[in-house]
């Protein structure tokens, strides 16, 4: 590895940009003549919209217009859909109600768009909001999805009667159930997996630009997918021919997993652009964003865990209702499914599974992928069970794991997944060893006599990253392919330019996608430009989401320098009238190797661009591309201990020591890893301690600002002690797996199951609040 | 419809704008220095934090009308002669960033931090001072370290030039 190459701590070549309040966020573009937009929504979560009347809010200073629900569908614009099919046991396909990106009939939870406002400030825009005048007629609410089942309750879409979507299964029914026959011991639980608000720190927004004169709308949005943004704003939503459409994603403030979407703001931006004749730009507020970007989680599961003698796993069976909104956001239908119940295995070798998932609408907001999106779910159903299983069992959690892990690979499981690789006792142990457990019990001891309740919990976590190969995930029922793509440009000068289809929003990519370049070439990483986010730029690309750009984007890159390489060394042997084979490139140069002859790297790229002096037969220039589909998923794996002191007398939890011991593969950039493993784990810890959105019984959201809704803050979170240990995967060129979500996915249940724990009572929901925790402790006692 | 006028950055300027457009907007909109950001409508996540008067604040907090004739310090004004100052050193060279949404906010309030407790920081105090500053990307762990190795930079700095 050279100073900037693959597994270098290389310091970021972006930051110095963000550090001096010279990143290009959408909301900081400006362009002549723009207006600005705000959105007319609905106040109530179910109701019959009888009239939009905006007579009085066009005459307001400064408006532009008013446009609704009506014209737009007179305009042609298409429903808002899932991309993902999936269907139900009885072969029945999912039950898709109509989404339209402005309400005229229905509204169906709070914060459904219904009107947009355009004018001259951002403030003219809200007073003239304030002045439309909708008559509603009020429907019936049903936000509980378990509720929402049973007969007689609010009918969200015709199409879905008792608001099911689908009704799903996998794995084998009748073999599941006589191990749970059978079984020595069957542990029984029932686990709640808080619904989530994404809360990336820049709010989404979008700025329509329409030209008139060629006919061509410009998209600036906050996306972590723009080129599937324009796919879909295209062939579904029939906002402009893709030739006619570009979308740009610059600097995006985060994403989690809620910037993959389209949204009807964007698609109302572009269409409003074209009806008012000037650039549109909305910047949604946080209370919109909580209202609105898409949420996470939201399971309830009943779980069946089947054990023999010798307390080895026989039998997995597993419930879950999942709650997917008012209407299917764009992935939604996959979340609780093929990226949910696909890892029920987790680390254990079971040898029957069976899960059944129904899905179901209610007058919420729409639930979609959140970092790590469905991976979350079964670890903490698995780890939540497996803790429980050792504290009936009476052997300790660690033992048990170790009794039931996957000791050999390839691995099938009986819900698809085939493991290429891995070594879980390994993270296990690194784990023990950094948070002594073996300490635990002194340590404990010590707390007991200050009055404190001190616990230890664990996880043993597997995730699936880079889903894929596309013809794999097609006929599982995606609508798009799962490949990414690369272009490498080496100029006459030997500067080089990497256009990407991954979408960097935080990942450090100008740096790590360089670092492979450097790796490669010897040239040092500043003569190296990363292009992505913008389709006019950019050939088709997939994006950035569960964690596929190590993984999937830069094995795209890999490919492309493979091509680069190859012709590099024709052109340099042809200089210095060597043998191919025989050239090497090192440090910046093309070298006969064994011999002190030797091209720069410039000059062979100048050659390659004047054309003197090429092969016979070689066209001119050096730029290469590759699209990269995978063979497999890459399965990342690790253990979590978390170890808490709670305080009897108010609840609090402390968190006083949190471990990772991750497997990612090999690893290009050991500092923005590390800074992955952080900022996953604070968000699983926001999950399990503070986060939880909130409907009150008629669908008012009741968290809907940072005051209500407690994101994890510094002094909610200790420093972290995080090691890999990593066993490379087979399937991709670079051995990488992926890191981009692993904290989210281990952290909940370590913690949870340090505080039950530590308070001796299992039975504790997600956010462990001080209340709770208090009422559980004195439950206990 | 007003006129302030303020000094920012080093330079006198002044806008138009109503009587409710808050210090941030005139920040962004008016004087086009859009490294400073709003992250929420309560004041709470800290992304708008800049230097009036030499202490940090929240600019989604006040007017501009209420911030007239005072000395105002934004991102865009903290790196001297293109050299980074030693919090955003400090920060590059602590992975204290990803996304960078929170950057500007984070860096103006360590400033600040350190500055106020004379570079005398350790992590239980830098964690209670963050309150006010929210990061989703970072789980702060490296933003603690960052703060913590500029205010031992700062203060060392110091020490040797008394
Ligand atoms: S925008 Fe000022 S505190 Fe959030
Ligand atoms: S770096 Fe993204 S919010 Fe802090």
């Amino acid at each position: 590895m050279g100073v900037e190459g693959i597994g270098a701590r290389v310091a970021r070549k972006e930051d110095k940009r963000f550090l001096t309040g010279k990143g290009r966020y959408t909301d900081d573009m400006s362009v002549p003549g723009m207006k600005y937009a705000v959105f007319v929504r609905s106040p109530h979560a179910h109701a019959k919209i009888l009239k939009v009347d905006a007579s009085a809010a066009k005459d307001m200073p400064g408006v532009i217009d008013v446009l609704d629900g009506k014209q737009i569908l007179a305009d042609g614009i298409g429903n808002l859909i899932c991309g993902w099919m999936i269907h139900s046991k009885d072969g029945s396909p999912m039950k898709m109600g109509a989404w339209r990106p402005l309400a005229h009939e229905t509204v169906r939870y709070v914060g459904d768009a219904v009107a947009i406002v355009v004018a001259d400030s951002v403030a003219e825009a809200r007073d003239a909001a304030e002045a439309v005048v909708v008559d509603y007629q009020e429907l019936p609410v049903v936000i509980d999805a378990s509720k929402a089942l049973e007969a007689g309750q609010p009918q969200l879409h015709p199409e879905a009667p008792n608001n099911l979507i689908f009704d799903w299964q996998i794995g084998d029914e009748s073999e599941t159930d006589k191990a749970i026959a059978t079984a020595a011991h069957v542990t029984e639980v029932t686990i709640h997996n808080n619904r989530l608000s994404p809360n990336p720190m820049e709010p989404r927004a979008a700025l329509g630009i329409y030209d008139a004169g060629d006919d061509h709308y410009t998209c600036y949005t906050t996306s972590q997918n723009p080129h599937v943004a324009r796919l879909v704003m295209s062939a579904f939503y029939n906002v402009a021919p893709e030739n006619k459409l570009r979308v740009i994603a610059p600097d995006v403030g985060g994403g989690f997993g809620s910037k993959i979407y389209i949204y009807p703001e964007e698609i109302v931006c572009l269409w409003a652009s074209k009806r008012t004749g000037v650039p549109v730009k909305w910047t949604s507020d946080r209370t919109e964003a909580f209202l609105t970007d898409a949420h996470g989680r939201d399971h309830v599961s009943t779980v069946k865990m089947a054990f023999d003698a010798n307390n080895r796993i026989i039998g997995l069976k597993v419930d879950t209702i999942a709650n997917l909104g008012a209407y299917m956001s764009l992935f939604s239908s996959a979340v609780p499914t093929y990226l949910y119940a696909t890892l029920l295995s987790g680390q254990y070798d079971i040898p029957a599974i069976h899960a059944n998932v129904r899905t179901v609408y209610t007058n919420t907001a729409p639930v979609d992928a959140y970092r790590g999106a469905g991976r979350p779910e079964a670890t903490y159903l698995l780890e939540r069970t497996m803790e429980t299983a050792a504290r009936e069992l009476g052997v300790s959690p660690a033992e048990l794991r170790r009794v039931n892990f996957i000791r050999s690979f390839p691995h099938q499981t009986p819900v698809i997944m085939n493991y290429d690789a891995g070594d879980y006792e390994a993270s296990l142990n690194a784990a023990m060893q950094a948070a002594d457990w073996n300490g635990f019990a002194a340590r404990k001891a010590e707390a007991d006599r200050r009055g404190m309740k001190r616990g230890i919990g664990m996880s043993c976590y597997i995730e699936a990253c880079g889903i894929a190969p596309s013809a794999a995930v097609g006929s599982l029922g995606a609508g798009v392919g799962l490949w990414e793509s690369a272009e490498v440009r080496v100029n006459a000068v030997g500067t080089i330019e990497v256009l990407t289809g991954s979408h960097s929003h935080g990942q450090g990519h100008e740096t790590t996608f360089a670092q492979l370049v450097a790796d490669r070439f010897g040239v040092p990483i500043d003569s190296v430009n990363i292009v992505h986010g913008d389709t006019d730029k950019v050939q088709m690309g997939m994006g950035t989401y569960g964690s596929r750009s190590g993984a999937v984007g830069m094995s795209a890159v890999v490919k492309a320098l493979d091509k680069v390489e190859a012709k590099a060394k024709k052109i340099a042997a042809h200089l210095m009238e060597a043998d191919e084979s025989d050239i090497v490139i090192e440090n910046g140069e093309l070298k006969v190797a064994g011999t002190d002859k030797a091209v720069p790297w410039f000059q062979m790229a100048l050659a390659a661009y004047t054309a003197h002096n090429l092969p016979a037969g070689m066209e001119p220039g050096l730029k290469e591309g590759a699209f990269y589909d995978p063979a497999n998923f890459t399965f990342p794996a690790g253990c979590y201990i978390c170890e808490v002191e709670v305080d009897p007398d108010t609840g609090r939890t402390k968190i006083v020591q949190f471990v990772a011991a991750d497997d990612f593969g090999n690893i290009i950039n050991p500092m923005i890893v590390e800074g992955q493993v952080h900022g996953g784990i604070a968000q699983g810890i926001g999950q399990a301690l503070l986060e939880g959105v909130h409907y009150d019984p008629s669908g008012q959201l009741l968290t809907a600002s940072y005051m209500d809704y407690a994101m994890p803050r510094a002094d909610d979170l200790p420093s972290f002690q995080v090691s890999t240990s990593n066993t490379p995967c087979p399937n991709n060129p670079l051995g990488i797996k992926g890191c981009g979500e692993a904290g989210a996915i281990g952290s909940p249940p370590a913690l949870i199951n340090a505080i039950t724990d530590a308070i001796g009572n299992n039975a504790l929901t997600m956010p462990a609040t001080p209340q709770k925790v208090w009422a559980a402790a004195h439950a206990a006692k | 419809m007003a006129k302030v006028t303020m000094t920012v950055n080093g330079r006198q300027v002044s806008g138009h704008c109503d009587d409710r457009t808050l210090l941030v907007q005139f920040i962004r909109e008016n004087l086009g220095l859009t490294g400073t950001h709003v992250g929420c409508d309560t004041s709470q996540c800290g992304a708008c934090v800049i230097h009036m008067d030499g202490k940090s604040v929240k600019s989604c907090s006040i007017l501009a009308a209420q911030a007239a004739g005072s000395t105002i310090t934004t991102i865009e004004g903290l790196a001297a002669d293109g050299e980074l100052h030693p919090v955003q050193a400090a920060f590059k060279a602590n992975h204290g960033l990803q996304c960078g949404f929170c950057t500007p906010g984070m860096v103006m309030t360590a400033v600040d931090m350190i500055r106020r407790h004379q570079g005398q920081l350790d992590e239980a105090t830098v964690r209670a001072e963050l309150e006010g500053n929210i990061c989703r990307c970072t789980g702060y762990h490296n933003i603690v370290k960052a703060i913590l190795a500029a205010a031992a930079e700062m203060s060392g700095a110091r020490v040797a030039a008394e």
